[in-house]
């Protein structure tokens, strides 16, 4: 468990409401379910919602914020997850440390956290101001969460901006709440066209699915309870490729079978 | 085009969005990633024409001038159409602070 191979990854996307945090409680979920032990930290101060995804919000004793001041002890304020003990959530503190956090104390908070982890996730807050530079502080790896739409990828591509600026590497993309229907219409940007444009390798691609809903109104991540949904499948083929494994990219316009589905492929053959 | 777009433009139909969206990303993310104003482009525009202008002859009214971008390279992409080169070059002038009276001795050696 040497703290030099922790892998300390950001999960950002810019635009609010893209998945970063149902990303961050899946991803979490998977990697400890594979036996890597992992550290989810909640850096979105102001708005938290990670403890609420990972149905831990009512075993909240302390949280960074004490851990910060010396008022208690890191192994105090982390929230162990009951059915997988190998994840643990430290949760953000008070909205009003918003005022005095430095990037400096997050990665204070990161170190500590790398030496008993494998991976420290940190869910960034939305925006690109100074919540989401102190998260950025505590990372040296990003994971960037977008949707096929316009304004989260150019939102996207501000925080590859700063996330290049601050020389934070490798930074690797997730294509969230994919419509394979929409896409072999072409009325939603291809996934070529997304990964085109923000020029980052494609960590994972996740269909929009129903579940998810379900699953954050219960608490219970989709990738806990080893569901069949194609996005428990898609989040736990995130965490294998991150630890290293070659899992291939699924291909959504093989996600759609029959008449329908040919047609749409058909009327996509380049003319001129 | 498509065979989609095909279709869709013969029977008068609107083009499918996916490519609109595209267009309008890359055309906003140039923009956005080179964090220069429409003014500052404006200027710069202005200025660069100015230098290419002392050494050839461009046809200006088929100028093009534009911010592109690819793999996360904003490049500032100009096609400026030749006339002629100047048989004598204007060399730089002092006086570069004064851009507007400068082009106007560009066109003043044109008429030439």
């Amino acid at each position: 468990m040497a703290a030099a191979s922790t892998r300390y990854i950001l999960i950002c996307s810019g635009k609010g409401g893209v998945g970063k945090t149902t990303l961050t409680a899946n991803l979490g979920i998977a990697l400890a379910k594979q036996g890597a032990k992992t550290a989810v930290l909640d850096a979105d101060f102001g708005l938290r919602n990670l403890d609420l995804l990972l149905g831990l919000e009512n075993r909240i004793v302390y949280t960074a914020q004490e851990v910060l001041a010396g008022s208690c002890r890191l192994e105090q304020a982390l929230v162990k997850h009951k059915q997988e003990p190998n994840l643990a959530l430290l949760p953000a503190g008070n909205p009003r440390m918003l005022e005095w956090l430095t990037p400096e104390d997050m990665g204070k908070i990161a170190t500590m956290l790398g030496e008993s982890f494998d991976y420290v996730l940190i869910d960034a807050p939305a925006g690109i101001e100074g919540g989401f530079k102190n998260a950025m502080a505590a990372a040296k790896e990003a994971i960037v969460v977008t949707t096929p739409e316009v304004s989260a990828v150019r939102d996207a591509d501000r925080v590859i901006g700063l996330l290049n600026t601050e020389g934070v590497k490798p930074i690797q993309l997730v294509l969230n709440r994919v419509r394979p229907k929409m896409m072999a219409n072409q009325e939603m940007l291809a996934v070529s066209d997304v990964t085109d444009i923000l020029a980052l390798p494609l960590l994972g691609l996740v269909l929009e699915d129903e579940q998810v809903i379900v699953s954050t109104n219960r608490g219970e991540p989709l990738t806990l309870n080893g569901t069949k949904s194609p996005a428990a499948l898609a989040y736990t083929n995130v965490a294998k490729r991150l630890l290293g494994e070659e899992v291939p990219l699924i291909d959504p316009s093989k996600e759609r079978q029959g008449l329908r589905a040919k047609l749409g492929r058909l009327m996509q053959t380049k003319i001129f | 085009m498509t065979l989609r777009d095909a279709i869709n433009k013969l029977l008068g139909r609107q083009p499918a969005s996916a490519n609109t969206a595209k267009q309008r990303l890359q055309l906003v993310l140039a923009h956005d990633r080179s964090d220069l104003n429409p003014e500052l482009l404006q200027q710069m525009r202005r200025e660069i024409l100015e230098v290419v202008s002392r050494y050839v002859e461009i046809d200006l009214e088929e100028v093009d001038m534009s911010l592109e971008t690819e793999d996360r390279v904003t490049a500032l992409v100009a096609n400026l159409p030749i006339k002629r080169a100047r048989a004598i070059p204007i060399v730089a002038p002092e006086a570069s602070d004064e851009p507007t009276s400068f082009t106007a001795k560009i066109s003043s050696t044109t008429s030439i």
